[in-house]
Protein backbone atom coordinates (compact mmCIF):
# COMPACT_ATOMS: atom_id res chain seq x y z
CA UNK A 1 0.00 0.00 0.00
CA UNK A 2 1.51 3.33 -0.99
CA UNK A 3 1.99 6.26 1.35
CA UNK A 4 -0.84 8.22 -0.28
CA UNK A 5 -3.33 5.40 0.02
CA UNK A 6 -2.47 4.95 3.68
CA UNK A 7 -2.71 8.63 4.59
CA UNK A 8 -5.95 9.15 2.72
CA UNK A 9 -7.78 7.42 5.59
CA UNK A 10 -7.15 10.52 7.69
CA UNK A 11 -9.90 12.16 5.61
CA UNK A 12 -12.42 9.91 7.35
CA UNK A 13 -11.68 11.63 10.67
CA UNK A 14 -12.61 15.10 9.43
CA UNK A 15 -16.43 14.77 9.75
CA UNK A 16 -15.98 13.85 13.42
CA UNK A 17 -14.32 17.18 14.19
CA UNK A 18 -16.72 19.09 11.97
CA UNK A 19 -19.93 17.70 13.44
CA UNK A 20 -19.08 16.71 17.02
CA UNK A 21 -17.40 19.95 18.17
CA UNK A 22 -20.71 21.61 18.98
CA UNK A 23 -19.47 25.12 20.06
CA UNK A 24 -18.32 25.52 16.45
CA UNK A 25 -21.89 25.76 15.20
CA UNK A 26 -24.13 26.41 18.19
CA UNK A 27 -25.42 29.76 16.94
CA UNK A 28 -28.15 31.30 14.81
CA UNK A 29 -26.11 33.68 12.60
CA UNK A 30 -25.31 33.63 9.73
CA UNK A 31 -28.58 32.31 8.38
CA UNK A 32 -28.97 30.81 4.90
CA UNK A 33 -32.34 30.74 3.08
CA UNK A 34 -33.92 31.39 6.47
CA UNK A 35 -32.15 28.43 8.10
CA UNK A 36 -30.18 29.26 11.27
CA UNK A 37 -26.47 28.37 11.08
CA UNK A 38 -26.89 25.43 13.50
CA UNK A 39 -29.15 23.66 10.96
CA UNK A 40 -27.69 24.48 7.55
CA UNK A 41 -24.13 23.91 8.78
CA UNK A 42 -24.93 20.36 9.88
CA UNK A 43 -26.94 19.64 6.73
CA UNK A 44 -23.98 20.89 4.68
CA UNK A 45 -21.79 18.24 6.30
CA UNK A 46 -23.73 15.51 4.51
CA UNK A 47 -22.34 16.28 1.02
CA UNK A 48 -18.91 17.10 2.53
CA UNK A 49 -18.65 13.74 4.30
CA UNK A 50 -19.91 11.91 1.19
CA UNK A 51 -17.16 13.60 -0.82
CA UNK A 52 -14.47 12.69 1.72
CA UNK A 53 -15.56 9.04 1.92
CA UNK A 54 -15.79 8.89 -1.88
CA UNK A 55 -12.19 10.14 -2.22
CA UNK A 56 -10.98 7.49 0.23
CA UNK A 57 -12.97 4.86 -1.66
CA UNK A 58 -11.50 5.82 -5.04
CA UNK A 59 -7.92 6.01 -3.75
CA UNK A 60 -8.07 2.68 -1.93
CA UNK A 61 -9.70 0.99 -4.93
CA UNK A 62 -7.05 2.16 -7.35
CA UNK A 63 -4.24 1.08 -5.02
CA UNK A 64 -5.72 -2.21 -3.80
CA UNK A 65 -4.86 -5.56 -5.34
CA UNK A 66 -7.39 -6.77 -7.89
CA UNK A 67 -8.86 -9.48 -5.69
CA UNK A 68 -10.07 -6.81 -3.26
CA UNK A 69 -12.40 -5.30 -5.77
CA UNK A 70 -14.72 -8.28 -5.67
CA UNK A 71 -16.67 -9.65 -8.60
CA UNK A 72 -16.81 -7.05 -11.34
CA UNK B 1 -60.23 10.80 4.86
CA UNK B 2 -61.59 8.08 2.55
CA UNK B 3 -59.15 8.96 -0.22
CA UNK B 4 -56.30 8.65 2.28
CA UNK B 5 -57.56 5.29 3.49
CA UNK B 6 -58.01 3.97 -0.07
CA UNK B 7 -54.49 4.92 -1.18
CA UNK B 8 -53.08 3.61 2.09
CA UNK B 9 -54.76 0.21 1.70
CA UNK B 10 -53.78 -0.05 -1.98
CA UNK B 11 -50.10 0.54 -1.16
CA UNK B 12 -50.28 -1.91 1.73
CA UNK B 13 -51.71 -4.56 -0.61
CA UNK B 14 -48.93 -3.86 -3.14
CA UNK B 15 -46.15 -4.51 -0.62
CA UNK B 16 -47.97 -7.57 0.71
CA UNK B 17 -47.94 -9.00 -2.81
CA UNK B 18 -44.24 -8.17 -3.16
CA UNK B 19 -43.52 -9.78 0.20
CA UNK B 20 -45.10 -13.09 -0.75
CA UNK B 21 -43.48 -13.05 -4.20
CA UNK B 22 -40.03 -12.44 -2.67
CA UNK B 23 -39.14 -16.13 -2.20
CA UNK B 24 -39.20 -16.48 -5.99
CA UNK B 25 -36.96 -13.46 -6.54
CA UNK B 26 -33.37 -14.48 -7.38
CA UNK B 27 -34.25 -18.05 -6.41
CA UNK B 28 -31.86 -19.91 -4.16
CA UNK B 29 -31.96 -22.96 -1.93
CA UNK B 30 -34.12 -21.52 0.82
CA UNK B 31 -33.34 -24.45 3.10
CA UNK B 32 -29.89 -22.88 3.72
CA UNK B 33 -29.64 -20.31 6.50
CA UNK B 34 -27.42 -18.03 4.40
CA UNK B 35 -30.15 -18.03 1.74
CA UNK B 36 -33.11 -17.41 4.05
CA UNK B 37 -31.29 -15.24 6.58
CA UNK B 38 -28.87 -13.31 4.32
CA UNK B 39 -30.57 -13.46 0.92
CA UNK B 40 -27.76 -15.72 -0.30
CA UNK B 41 -25.19 -12.90 0.13
CA UNK B 42 -26.05 -11.83 -3.39
CA UNK B 43 -27.36 -8.27 -3.06
CA UNK B 44 -25.57 -5.78 -5.28
CA UNK B 45 -24.87 -2.11 -4.56
CA UNK B 46 -28.33 -0.79 -5.41
CA UNK B 47 -30.40 -3.42 -3.58
CA UNK B 48 -28.08 -3.15 -0.55
CA UNK B 49 -28.51 0.61 -0.59
CA UNK B 50 -32.29 0.24 -0.43
CA UNK B 51 -32.08 -2.58 2.10
CA UNK B 52 -29.74 -0.77 4.50
CA UNK B 53 -31.52 2.54 3.97
CA UNK B 54 -34.84 0.87 4.71
CA UNK B 55 -33.26 -0.87 7.68
CA UNK B 56 -31.39 1.94 9.42
CA UNK B 57 -33.88 4.75 8.93
CA UNK B 58 -36.92 3.20 10.57
CA UNK B 59 -40.51 4.38 10.84
CA UNK B 60 -39.93 5.06 14.48
CA UNK B 61 -37.20 7.48 13.40
CA UNK B 62 -39.66 9.26 11.11
CA UNK B 63 -42.06 9.71 14.01
CA UNK B 64 -39.68 10.13 16.94
CA UNK B 65 -37.00 12.46 15.55
CA UNK B 66 -39.46 15.22 14.48
CA UNK B 67 -41.35 14.59 17.75
CA UNK B 68 -38.15 15.26 19.69
CA UNK B 69 -37.48 18.45 17.70
CA UNK B 70 -41.12 19.48 18.21
CA UNK B 71 -40.87 18.91 21.95
CA UNK B 72 -37.27 19.81 22.80
CA UNK B 73 -35.83 21.70 19.83
CA UNK B 74 -32.16 21.53 18.83
CA UNK B 75 -31.39 18.37 20.82
CA UNK B 76 -33.55 16.33 18.44
CA UNK B 77 -31.26 17.30 15.58
CA UNK B 78 -28.56 14.97 16.97
CA UNK B 79 -29.96 12.42 14.51
CA UNK B 80 -28.09 14.27 11.76
CA UNK B 81 -24.48 14.21 13.09
CA UNK B 82 -25.29 10.68 14.30
CA UNK B 83 -26.00 9.47 10.78
CA UNK B 84 -23.06 11.45 9.36
CA UNK B 85 -20.30 10.04 11.56
CA UNK B 86 -21.66 6.50 11.28
CA UNK B 87 -20.52 5.99 7.69
CA UNK B 88 -16.77 6.64 7.97
CA UNK B 89 -16.76 3.99 10.71
CA UNK B 90 -18.85 1.66 8.58
CA UNK B 91 -16.42 2.19 5.70
CA UNK B 92 -13.53 1.02 7.89
CA UNK B 93 -14.98 -1.92 9.81
CA UNK B 94 -17.80 -3.47 7.81
CA UNK B 95 -15.82 -4.63 4.74
CA UNK B 96 -13.54 -6.52 7.14
CA UNK B 97 -16.49 -8.17 8.89
CA UNK B 98 -18.07 -9.00 5.52
CA UNK B 99 -14.84 -10.59 4.26
CA UNK B 100 -14.27 -12.84 7.25
CA UNK B 101 -17.97 -13.78 7.38
CA UNK B 102 -17.99 -14.70 3.70
CA UNK B 103 -14.83 -16.80 3.90
CA UNK B 104 -15.91 -18.68 7.00
CA UNK B 105 -19.67 -18.84 6.37
CA UNK B 106 -20.62 -16.71 9.36
CA UNK B 107 -24.22 -15.51 9.47
CA UNK B 108 -23.99 -13.32 12.59
CA UNK B 109 -21.42 -11.09 14.32
CA UNK B 110 -21.58 -13.49 17.27
CA UNK B 111 -20.40 -16.30 14.93
CA UNK B 112 -17.28 -14.25 14.27
CA UNK B 113 -16.65 -13.42 17.94
CA UNK B 114 -17.13 -17.04 18.99
CA UNK B 115 -14.62 -18.33 16.42
CA UNK B 116 -12.14 -15.48 16.70
CA UNK B 117 -11.78 -15.82 20.46
CA UNK B 118 -12.55 -19.56 20.65
CA UNK B 119 -15.27 -18.91 23.22
CA UNK B 120 -18.88 -20.07 22.90
CA UNK B 121 -19.83 -18.11 26.00
CA UNK B 122 -18.65 -14.84 24.47
CA UNK B 123 -20.62 -15.63 21.31
CA UNK B 124 -23.66 -16.31 23.47
CA UNK B 125 -23.32 -12.98 25.28
CA UNK B 126 -23.03 -11.08 22.00
CA UNK B 127 -26.09 -12.92 20.68
CA UNK B 128 -28.19 -12.40 23.80
CA UNK B 129 -27.27 -8.69 23.89
CA UNK B 130 -28.30 -8.41 20.24
CA UNK B 131 -31.65 -10.12 20.81
CA UNK B 132 -32.36 -8.08 23.98
CA UNK B 133 -31.62 -4.81 22.19
CA UNK B 134 -33.60 -5.77 19.10
CA UNK B 135 -36.87 -6.80 20.75
CA UNK B 136 -37.85 -3.32 22.03
CA UNK B 137 -36.69 -1.86 18.71
CA UNK B 138 -39.24 -4.05 16.91
CA UNK B 139 -41.82 -3.02 19.50
CA UNK B 140 -41.18 0.64 18.66
CA UNK B 141 -41.82 -0.03 14.99
CA UNK B 142 -45.23 -1.33 16.05
CA UNK B 143 -45.84 1.84 18.03
CA UNK B 144 -45.05 3.82 14.85
CA UNK B 145 -47.70 1.79 13.02
CA UNK B 146 -50.19 2.33 15.87
CA UNK B 147 -49.86 6.12 15.68
CA UNK B 148 -50.63 6.10 11.95
CA UNK B 149 -53.50 3.64 12.25
CA UNK B 150 -54.90 5.83 15.02
CA UNK B 151 -54.64 8.93 12.81
CA UNK B 152 -56.49 7.05 10.03
CA UNK B 153 -59.13 6.01 12.58
CA UNK B 154 -58.33 2.44 11.65
CA UNK B 155 -59.15 1.09 15.06
CA UNK B 156 -61.58 -1.65 15.91
CA UNK B 157 -63.84 -1.34 18.94
CA UNK B 158 -63.70 -3.21 22.22
CA UNK B 159 -61.68 -6.42 22.06
CA UNK B 160 -61.10 -5.74 18.34
CA UNK B 161 -59.39 -2.42 19.00
CA UNK B 162 -55.97 -3.72 18.01
CA UNK B 163 -57.19 -5.90 15.14
CA UNK B 164 -55.69 -3.77 12.29
CA UNK B 165 -52.26 -3.78 13.92
CA UNK B 166 -52.43 -7.52 14.50
CA UNK B 167 -53.53 -8.19 10.90
CA UNK B 168 -50.68 -6.08 9.51
CA UNK B 169 -48.21 -7.92 11.68
CA UNK B 170 -49.50 -11.42 10.92
CA UNK B 171 -49.11 -10.68 7.21
CA UNK B 172 -45.57 -9.40 7.82
CA UNK B 173 -44.71 -12.49 9.85
CA UNK B 174 -46.03 -14.76 7.10
CA UNK B 175 -44.00 -13.34 4.24
CA UNK B 176 -40.85 -12.98 6.33
CA UNK B 177 -41.29 -16.66 7.19
CA UNK B 178 -41.42 -17.70 3.55
CA UNK B 179 -39.05 -15.16 1.97
CA UNK B 180 -36.51 -14.37 4.71
CA UNK B 181 -34.29 -11.36 4.02
CA UNK B 182 -35.47 -11.23 0.40
CA UNK B 183 -38.89 -9.94 1.49
CA UNK B 184 -37.75 -6.72 3.21
CA UNK B 185 -35.09 -6.16 0.51
CA UNK B 186 -37.79 -6.05 -2.13
CA UNK B 187 -40.26 -4.00 -0.10
CA UNK B 188 -37.51 -1.54 0.87
CA UNK B 189 -37.48 -0.22 -2.70
CA UNK B 190 -41.15 0.78 -2.44
CA UNK B 191 -40.63 2.12 1.08
CA UNK B 192 -37.79 4.40 0.08
CA UNK B 193 -39.57 5.69 -3.02
CA UNK B 194 -42.54 6.62 -0.81
CA UNK B 195 -40.40 8.16 1.93
CA UNK B 196 -38.38 10.33 -0.46
CA UNK B 197 -41.56 11.50 -2.19
CA UNK B 198 -43.26 12.28 1.10
CA UNK B 199 -40.42 14.13 2.79
CA UNK B 200 -39.39 16.18 -0.24
CA UNK B 201 -43.02 17.15 -0.87
CA UNK B 202 -43.60 18.01 2.77
CA UNK B 203 -40.55 20.28 3.09
CA UNK B 204 -41.55 22.19 -0.05
CA UNK B 205 -45.36 22.37 0.29
CA UNK B 206 -45.84 22.86 4.02
CA UNK B 207 -43.42 25.79 4.60
CA UNK B 208 -45.24 27.70 1.85
CA UNK B 209 -48.42 27.50 3.98
CA UNK B 210 -46.53 28.82 6.99
CA UNK B 211 -44.82 31.81 5.35
CA UNK B 212 -41.49 30.19 4.45
CA UNK B 213 -38.59 28.80 6.48
CA UNK B 214 -37.47 32.15 7.91
CA UNK B 215 -40.94 32.76 9.36
CA UNK B 216 -41.06 29.24 10.77
CA UNK B 217 -37.69 29.50 12.54
CA UNK B 218 -38.69 32.96 13.80
CA UNK B 219 -41.57 31.35 15.72
CA UNK B 220 -39.28 28.96 17.57
CA UNK B 221 -38.02 30.39 20.89
CA UNK B 222 -34.28 31.07 20.99
CA UNK B 223 -33.85 28.59 23.86
CA UNK B 224 -35.07 25.79 21.58
CA UNK B 225 -33.31 26.85 18.40
CA UNK B 226 -29.75 26.48 19.72
CA UNK B 227 -28.21 25.36 23.00
CA UNK B 228 -27.73 27.73 25.94
CA UNK B 229 -24.15 28.57 26.96
CA UNK B 230 -22.93 25.89 29.40
CA UNK B 231 -23.21 26.70 33.13
CA UNK B 232 -19.92 27.26 35.04
CA UNK B 233 -17.83 24.12 35.64
CA UNK B 234 -19.81 22.09 33.11
CA UNK B 235 -19.79 21.39 29.41
CA UNK B 236 -23.59 21.62 29.51
CA UNK B 237 -25.80 19.97 26.94
CA UNK B 238 -23.15 20.45 24.23
CA UNK B 239 -21.23 17.33 25.28
CA UNK B 240 -24.53 15.48 25.65
CA UNK B 241 -25.41 16.27 22.04
CA UNK B 242 -22.04 15.22 20.64
CA UNK B 243 -21.79 11.98 22.62
CA UNK B 244 -25.39 11.10 21.82
CA UNK B 245 -24.51 11.38 18.13
CA UNK B 246 -21.27 9.40 18.41
CA UNK B 247 -22.61 6.74 20.78
CA UNK B 248 -25.75 6.19 18.72
CA UNK B 249 -23.61 5.74 15.60
CA UNK B 250 -21.38 3.13 17.28
CA UNK B 251 -24.45 1.39 18.71
CA UNK B 252 -26.39 1.32 15.43
CA UNK B 253 -23.47 -0.36 13.67
CA UNK B 254 -23.54 -3.14 16.26
CA UNK B 255 -27.28 -3.84 16.04
CA UNK B 256 -28.01 -7.26 14.52
CA UNK B 257 -30.23 -5.80 11.80
CA UNK B 258 -27.34 -3.63 10.58
CA UNK B 259 -24.94 -6.57 10.50
CA UNK B 260 -27.52 -8.72 8.69
CA UNK B 261 -28.04 -6.03 6.05
CA UNK B 262 -24.29 -5.70 5.54
CA UNK B 263 -23.63 -9.45 5.34
CA UNK B 264 -26.34 -9.77 2.67
CA UNK B 265 -24.14 -7.77 0.26
CA UNK B 266 -22.36 -9.69 -2.49
CA UNK B 267 -18.90 -8.19 -1.98
CA UNK B 268 -16.82 -6.03 0.34
CA UNK B 269 -16.80 -3.45 -2.43
CA UNK B 270 -20.61 -3.24 -2.28
CA UNK B 271 -20.32 -2.51 1.43
CA UNK B 272 -17.77 0.28 0.81
CA UNK B 273 -19.85 1.86 -1.94
CA UNK B 274 -22.81 1.89 0.40
CA UNK B 275 -20.81 3.60 3.12
CA UNK B 276 -20.18 6.31 0.53
CA UNK B 277 -23.76 6.70 -0.71
CA UNK B 278 -25.99 5.88 2.28
CA UNK B 279 -25.71 9.42 3.74
CA UNK B 280 -28.22 10.49 1.08
CA UNK B 281 -30.74 9.22 3.63
CA UNK B 282 -29.15 11.35 6.33
CA UNK B 283 -29.94 14.47 4.36
CA UNK B 284 -33.59 13.43 4.14
CA UNK B 285 -33.54 12.63 7.86
CA UNK B 286 -32.23 16.13 8.60
CA UNK B 287 -35.09 17.68 6.60
CA UNK B 288 -37.52 15.35 8.30
CA UNK B 289 -36.32 16.44 11.72
CA UNK B 290 -37.26 20.01 10.77
CA UNK B 291 -40.88 18.89 10.30
CA UNK B 292 -40.94 19.12 14.09
CA UNK B 293 -40.54 22.90 13.80
CA UNK B 294 -43.24 23.06 11.12
CA UNK B 295 -45.59 21.34 13.53
CA UNK B 296 -44.51 23.76 16.23
CA UNK B 297 -44.99 26.85 14.08
CA UNK B 298 -48.44 25.63 13.01
CA UNK B 299 -49.51 25.25 16.67
CA UNK B 300 -50.97 21.86 15.78
CA UNK B 301 -51.38 20.71 19.37
CA UNK B 302 -53.82 23.56 20.05
CA UNK B 303 -56.12 22.78 17.09
CA UNK B 304 -59.37 21.08 18.21
CA UNK B 305 -59.27 18.32 15.57
CA UNK B 306 -55.89 17.09 16.82
CA UNK B 307 -56.40 17.52 20.55
CA UNK B 308 -57.36 13.91 21.25
CA UNK B 309 -54.52 12.63 19.05
CA UNK B 310 -51.92 14.62 20.97
CA UNK B 311 -53.52 13.60 24.27
CA UNK B 312 -53.22 9.94 23.27
CA UNK B 313 -49.87 9.80 21.44
CA UNK B 314 -48.04 12.88 22.73
CA UNK B 315 -45.46 14.61 20.48
CA UNK B 316 -45.38 11.44 18.30
CA UNK B 317 -48.63 12.74 16.83
CA UNK B 318 -46.90 15.86 15.44
CA UNK B 319 -45.92 14.38 12.05
CA UNK B 320 -49.25 12.64 11.28
CA UNK B 321 -51.12 15.79 12.34
CA UNK B 322 -48.86 17.96 10.16
CA UNK B 323 -49.60 15.84 7.09
CA UNK B 324 -53.36 15.83 7.74
CA UNK B 325 -53.41 19.59 8.28
CA UNK B 326 -51.53 20.66 5.13
CA UNK B 327 -51.51 17.87 2.54
CA UNK B 328 -54.38 16.72 0.30
CA UNK B 329 -56.11 13.55 1.57
CA UNK B 330 -54.81 11.24 -1.19
CA UNK B 331 -51.26 12.33 -0.39
CA UNK B 332 -51.86 11.74 3.30
CA UNK B 333 -52.55 8.14 2.25
CA UNK B 334 -49.17 8.00 0.51
CA UNK B 335 -47.39 9.53 3.50
CA UNK B 336 -49.02 7.23 6.03
CA UNK B 337 -48.31 4.20 3.88
CA UNK B 338 -44.67 5.36 3.77
CA UNK B 339 -44.52 5.36 7.57
CA UNK B 340 -46.22 1.97 7.99
CA UNK B 341 -44.18 0.29 5.26
CA UNK B 342 -41.17 2.04 6.77
CA UNK B 343 -41.95 0.13 9.97
CA UNK B 344 -42.51 -3.23 8.29
CA UNK B 345 -39.12 -3.29 6.53
CA UNK B 346 -36.92 -2.87 9.62
CA UNK B 347 -39.24 -5.04 11.72
CA UNK B 348 -38.77 -7.85 9.19
CA UNK B 349 -34.98 -7.45 9.06
CA UNK B 350 -34.74 -7.20 12.84
CA UNK B 351 -36.72 -10.40 13.32
CA UNK B 352 -34.58 -12.21 10.72
CA UNK B 353 -31.43 -10.94 12.45
CA UNK B 354 -32.60 -11.98 15.92
CA UNK B 355 -33.64 -15.37 14.51
CA UNK B 356 -30.18 -15.86 12.97
CA UNK B 357 -28.57 -15.09 16.34
CA UNK B 358 -30.84 -17.47 18.21
CA UNK B 359 -30.27 -20.27 15.71
CA UNK B 360 -26.51 -19.97 15.38
CA UNK B 361 -25.30 -18.84 18.75
CA UNK B 362 -27.85 -20.29 21.15
CA UNK B 363 -29.59 -23.26 19.47
CA UNK B 364 -26.69 -24.64 17.45
CA UNK B 365 -23.94 -23.60 19.88
CA UNK B 366 -25.55 -24.98 23.02
CA UNK B 367 -28.77 -26.92 22.44
CA UNK B 368 -28.31 -28.94 19.27
CA UNK B 369 -24.72 -28.82 17.96
CA UNK B 370 -25.31 -31.50 15.30
CA UNK B 371 -28.25 -29.72 13.66
CA UNK B 372 -28.39 -30.02 9.86
CA UNK B 373 -28.38 -26.95 7.60
CA UNK B 374 -32.04 -27.48 6.81
CA UNK B 375 -32.77 -27.84 10.52
CA UNK B 376 -30.97 -24.57 11.18
CA UNK B 377 -33.15 -22.78 8.66
CA UNK B 378 -36.36 -24.31 10.05
CA UNK B 379 -35.35 -23.14 13.53
CA UNK B 380 -34.58 -19.63 12.30
CA UNK B 381 -37.92 -19.34 10.50
CA UNK B 382 -39.80 -20.37 13.63
CA UNK B 383 -37.66 -18.08 15.78
CA UNK B 384 -38.52 -15.13 13.53
CA UNK B 385 -42.21 -15.78 14.30
CA UNK B 386 -41.54 -15.94 18.04
CA UNK B 387 -39.55 -12.72 17.98
CA UNK B 388 -42.30 -10.85 16.14
CA UNK B 389 -45.15 -12.11 18.24
CA UNK B 390 -43.13 -11.46 21.37
CA UNK B 391 -42.80 -7.83 20.30
CA UNK B 392 -46.52 -7.67 19.42
CA UNK B 393 -47.61 -9.03 22.80
CA UNK B 394 -45.22 -6.60 24.45
CA UNK B 395 -46.70 -3.60 22.67
CA UNK B 396 -50.29 -4.66 23.33
CA UNK B 397 -49.70 -5.62 26.95
CA UNK B 398 -47.19 -3.13 28.31
CA UNK B 399 -47.47 0.68 28.40
CA UNK B 400 -45.64 2.41 25.57
CA UNK B 401 -43.22 4.21 27.90
CA UNK B 402 -41.61 0.90 28.88
CA UNK B 403 -40.92 0.06 25.24
CA UNK B 404 -39.20 3.44 24.83
CA UNK B 405 -37.28 2.94 28.05
CA UNK B 406 -36.09 -0.50 26.96
CA UNK B 407 -35.12 0.85 23.56
CA UNK B 408 -32.96 3.52 25.25
CA UNK B 409 -31.36 0.80 27.37
CA UNK B 410 -30.95 -1.31 24.23
CA UNK B 411 -28.58 1.27 22.75
CA UNK B 412 -26.49 1.28 25.94
CA UNK B 413 -26.42 -2.53 25.96
CA UNK B 414 -25.63 -3.19 22.30
CA UNK B 415 -22.59 -0.89 22.34
CA UNK B 416 -21.05 -3.27 24.90
CA UNK B 417 -20.50 -5.75 22.05
CA UNK B 418 -18.33 -3.18 20.24
CA UNK B 419 -15.04 -4.30 21.89
CA UNK B 420 -15.59 -7.98 21.05
CA UNK B 421 -16.70 -7.37 17.47
CA UNK B 422 -14.75 -4.33 16.29
CA UNK B 423 -11.59 -4.60 18.36
CA UNK B 424 -11.71 -8.30 17.49
CA UNK B 425 -11.57 -7.43 13.78
CA UNK B 426 -8.21 -5.73 14.28
CA UNK B 427 -6.47 -7.59 17.09
CA UNK B 428 -6.66 -10.68 19.21
CA UNK B 429 -4.85 -8.93 22.04
CA UNK B 430 -7.86 -8.82 24.44
CA UNK B 431 -8.26 -12.05 26.38
CA UNK B 432 -11.55 -13.89 25.83
CA UNK B 433 -12.45 -13.89 29.52
CA UNK B 434 -11.46 -10.23 29.80
CA UNK B 435 -14.01 -9.47 27.06
CA UNK B 436 -16.65 -11.28 29.12
CA UNK B 437 -15.79 -9.38 32.32
CA UNK B 438 -15.63 -6.08 30.39
CA UNK B 439 -19.03 -6.76 28.84
CA UNK B 440 -20.51 -7.43 32.26
CA UNK B 441 -18.97 -4.27 33.73
CA UNK B 442 -20.26 -2.16 30.81
CA UNK B 443 -23.77 -3.60 31.05
CA UNK B 444 -23.95 -2.95 34.79
CA UNK B 445 -22.40 0.53 34.59
CA UNK B 446 -24.64 1.62 31.70
CA UNK B 447 -27.82 0.27 33.25
CA UNK B 448 -26.95 1.88 36.59
CA UNK B 449 -26.36 5.25 34.92
CA UNK B 450 -29.73 5.06 33.17
CA UNK B 451 -31.37 3.95 36.41
CA UNK B 452 -29.91 6.99 38.21
CA UNK B 453 -32.15 9.17 36.00
CA UNK B 454 -35.11 6.82 36.65
CA UNK B 455 -34.70 5.63 33.02
CA UNK B 456 -35.95 9.01 31.81
CA UNK B 457 -32.74 10.17 30.19
CA UNK B 458 -29.67 8.53 28.71
CA UNK B 459 -27.51 11.58 29.41
CA UNK B 460 -25.43 10.98 32.52
CA UNK B 461 -23.76 13.98 34.21
CA UNK B 462 -20.36 12.68 35.28
CA UNK B 463 -18.47 14.99 37.65
CA UNK B 464 -14.70 14.72 37.88
CA UNK B 465 -12.74 17.15 40.07
CA UNK B 466 -15.61 19.62 40.18
CA UNK B 467 -16.16 19.71 36.41
CA UNK B 468 -19.34 18.10 35.05
CA UNK B 469 -19.49 16.47 31.64
CA UNK B 470 -23.02 15.33 30.76
CA UNK B 471 -22.66 12.58 28.16
CA UNK B 472 -24.51 9.64 26.63
CA UNK B 473 -24.34 6.80 29.17
CA UNK B 474 -23.48 4.33 26.38
CA UNK B 475 -20.17 6.13 25.83
CA UNK B 476 -19.24 6.14 29.52
CA UNK B 477 -20.31 2.51 29.87
CA UNK B 478 -18.25 1.32 26.89
CA UNK B 479 -15.24 3.19 28.30
CA UNK B 480 -15.70 1.26 31.55
CA UNK B 481 -15.95 -1.90 29.45
CA UNK B 482 -12.69 -1.14 27.59
CA UNK B 483 -10.82 -0.21 30.79
CA UNK B 484 -11.84 -3.47 32.45
CA UNK B 485 -10.79 -5.41 29.32
CA UNK B 486 -7.30 -3.89 29.43
CA UNK B 487 -6.75 -4.58 33.14
CA UNK B 488 -8.29 -8.07 33.02
CA UNK B 489 -6.23 -8.99 29.94
CA UNK B 490 -3.00 -8.00 31.72
CA UNK B 491 -3.97 -10.12 34.72
CA UNK B 492 -5.12 -13.15 32.70
CA UNK B 493 -2.00 -13.06 30.53
CA UNK B 494 0.22 -12.76 33.62
CA UNK B 495 -1.56 -15.82 35.03
CA UNK B 496 -1.06 -17.58 31.67
CA UNK B 497 -4.73 -18.46 31.29
CA UNK B 498 -5.24 -20.05 27.87
CA UNK B 499 -6.45 -17.69 25.13
CA UNK B 500 -7.84 -20.43 22.87
CA UNK B 501 -7.25 -20.91 19.19
CA UNK B 502 -8.08 -18.25 16.59
CA UNK B 503 -10.68 -19.79 14.28
CA UNK B 504 -10.18 -17.08 11.66
CA UNK B 505 -6.43 -17.58 11.22
CA UNK B 506 -6.58 -19.01 7.71
CA UNK B 507 -8.71 -16.12 6.49
CA UNK B 508 -6.77 -13.46 4.68
CA UNK B 509 -8.13 -10.19 6.01
CA UNK B 510 -7.48 -8.67 2.65
CA UNK B 511 -9.44 -5.51 3.15
CA UNK B 512 -7.17 -2.83 4.63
Amino acid sequence: MSLVSRWVYVLLAIPFFGTLWVPLYDHVQPTLFGFPFFYWYQLAWVPVSVTLTAIVYLVQRSSAPNDLKGPA
Amino acid sequence: MNAALGIFLALFLLVTGLGFWANRWRPGDLSLLSEWGLGGRRFGSVVTWFLLGGDLYTAYTFIAVPALVFGQGALGFFALPYTIVMYPIMFLIMPKLWTVARERGYVTAADFVEQRFDCRMLGLLVAVTGILATMPYIALQLIGIQVVLGALHLEGTGVWSDAPLIIAFVILAAYTYTGGLRAPALIAVVKDALIYTTVLTAVVVIPAHLGGWAAIFAQVPAAKLTFPAPPPHSSGILSGYATLALGSALALLMYPHTVTGVLGAKSADVVRKNAVFLPAYSFVLGLLALLGYLAYAAHLNTLPQFRSGFAHYGPSYAVPALFMRFLPPWFVGVAFAAIVIGALVPAAIMSVAAANLFTRNIYKAFLHPGVSEAGETRTAKLASLFVKFGALIFVLGVPEKYAIMLQLLGGIWIIQTFPSIVVGLYTRWPHRYALIVGWLAGMIAGTAMAASTSFKSVIYPLTIAGYTVPAYAAIYAVLVNLAVIVVATWILKALRVGAGRDGTLDVQMRSI
